[in-house]
């Protein structure tokens, strides 16, 4: 996401804003005739849907990888190859792929464009792209004041959208327990850039006081002990109760899948918007397709 | 920078440790390449850097830990016969910044610069992430960007993890 400029990522957002609607099942033919191929690595179910979903709403076909068992790549078949070989069938590749800097890698050997959609504990920038338009849609991109909880050390989300909302003069403020803070040389990096950096352990501190709330995760397996899970996982619950003083038009994002970081009470209120989000990616992800492959 | 001599002069001064009087160490080379100032316990990895090794056949000195007033102990290598490339010669920047570059033709210095890092190490230096792509079977080679020469910062090409310490450990 390092790579992407604030207008090129607008436009982005701009071409997903018009595709909306055949996001939503209005008829296209735009990619008709165009071939998409997944290669997926790692089991996915969000990301390969809505990328599926995003090249058929265009009118395009879809060609999986499927399992790795039994295919090429058991009988030790490099991904160089794979991406050469699939390359040649399909008019654009989207790959998941368990080792960082394999989206990279297979940009290099294929014949046509590549997204990558996860690599390893590096990148997933069309989730942040689908969370910057969220963000735009649902709050507002300029100015925004955002609260980054949860894992902010592993979770990959959060380190791009950060860099991404560092673009728009975002005042971020993170929160996480002490052992799963982000890491210094991303917050310096952020700093440089003259974006506020905050850093808190304690949630209730700055609910009532950010336009959005990003929730992420935390891990059972990062904790050794399970005493200490169970009390940091419980901290970063968010409750009808918790945001009884927030703003009102607080907005509540998510990655998905969560587990107990949101109460499902809380989706009946007007902050939540994760569910709205994951649709998100759909019109996101359509837009990139388009630019990729839809010839104009 | 090195204060270094002038070209053309005789090549027997940078054996000499100003400290200790008569210190040449080893006898001045006819033709061939010198490295002068290595930080001190780097020359080996040095050697590693520029591909020499005991089987490549090339006659070889190695002086260490000899004093320098610049870097308190320094290293020397010098490669007889053999006049090693600008883009090899710079890839040593990565672990000795400070060194000097002598060619020598006929016993004089013919030619002689600092070294400078190029903007993209290819194949030298393996990235530290063990999850990294460029650490399996594809057939890549290592690829570092030069984030920055002083203190030297690279960062891996494929999964952007920064390598700033203990850059001779991921030497391939």
């Amino acid at each position: 996401m390092r790579e992407f400029s604030k207008e090129e990522i607008d436009s982005v957002l701009d071409l997903a804003q018009s595709l909306e609607p055949m996001a939503r099942g209005k008829k296209s033919n735009i990619l008709a005739g165009k071939i998409l191929a997944l290669l997926f690595f790692e089991p996915s179910t969000r990301t390969r849907m809505s990328f599926e979903t995003a090249m058929k709403r265009l009118g395009g076909g879809v060609i999986n990888l499927g399992p790795a068992e039994g295919s090429s790549i058991s009988k030790g078949e490099s991904l160089a190859d794979t991406v050469r070989v699939i390359g040649g069938y399909a008019d654009a590749l989207v790959i998941r792929h368990p080792k960082e800097g394999s989206a990279r890698l297979a940009s290099q050997f294929s014949p046509v464009p590549v997204l990558n959609a996860g690599d390893g504990a590096g990148h997933h920038p069309t989730q942040t792209l689908l969370d910057l338009y969220t963000i735009r849609k649902e709050s507002r991109l300029e100015n925004l004041h955002i609260a980054l909880v949860g894992d902010l050390k592993y979770g990959r989300t959060v380190h791009s959208l950060a860099y991404a909302l560092s673009l728009y003069g975002a005042d971020i403020t993170l929160v996480s327990p002490p052992t799963l803070r982000m890491p210094d040389p991303i917050k310096a990096d952020l700093s440089s850039k003259g974006t506020i950096v905050r850093e808190t352990s304690d949630l209730g501190e700055v609910i009532d006081n950010v336009d959005v709330l990003y929730m992420t995760r935390i891990q059972r397996e990062r904790f050794p002990d399970p005493v200490e899970y169970q009390k940091v996982a419980s901290s970063y619950r968010i409750t009808p109760e918790s945001l009884a003083s927030s703003q009102d038009n607080l907005i509540i994002m998510h990655p998905l899948p969560r587990v107990d970081e949101i109460s499902p009470s809380v989706d009946e209120t007007a902050h939540a918007r994760y569910f709205q989000q994951s649709f998100y990616g759909v019109p996101v992800r359509m837009a990139l397709l388009k630019m990729l492959i839809g010839g104009d | 920078m090195a204060e270094l001599p002038a070209a053309g002069r005789v090549n027997e001064q940078m054996d000499r440790s100003k400290d200790e009087p008569g210190g040449l160490r080893v006898k001045p080379i006819n033709n061939g390449t010198v490295i002068d100032h290595i930080a001190g316990g780097q020359a080996l990895n040095v050697l590693k850097i520029l591909g020499i090794s005991g089987t490549t056949g090339a006659t070889v000195s190695v002086v260490m830990n000899v004093e320098s007033k610049k870097l308190g102990k320094k290293d020397i290598v010098k490669v007889e016969d053999r006049e090693l490339r600008e883009e090899e010669l710079d890839r040593i920047a990565l672990i000795a910044p400070a060194a000097s570059i002598n060619i020598i033709r006929n016993c004089k210095v013919i030619e002689k610069r600092p070294v400078d890092l190029p903007d993209e190490i290819v194949g030298v230096v393996r990235c530290q992430n063990p999850n990294c792509i460029s650490n399996t079977h594809e057939p890549i080679k290592s690829r570092m960007l030069v984030k920055g020469k002083n203190p030297v910062s690279l960062r891996c090409l494929y999964c952007e993890q920064p390598l700033t310490e203990r850059i001779a450990d991921y030497l391939i």
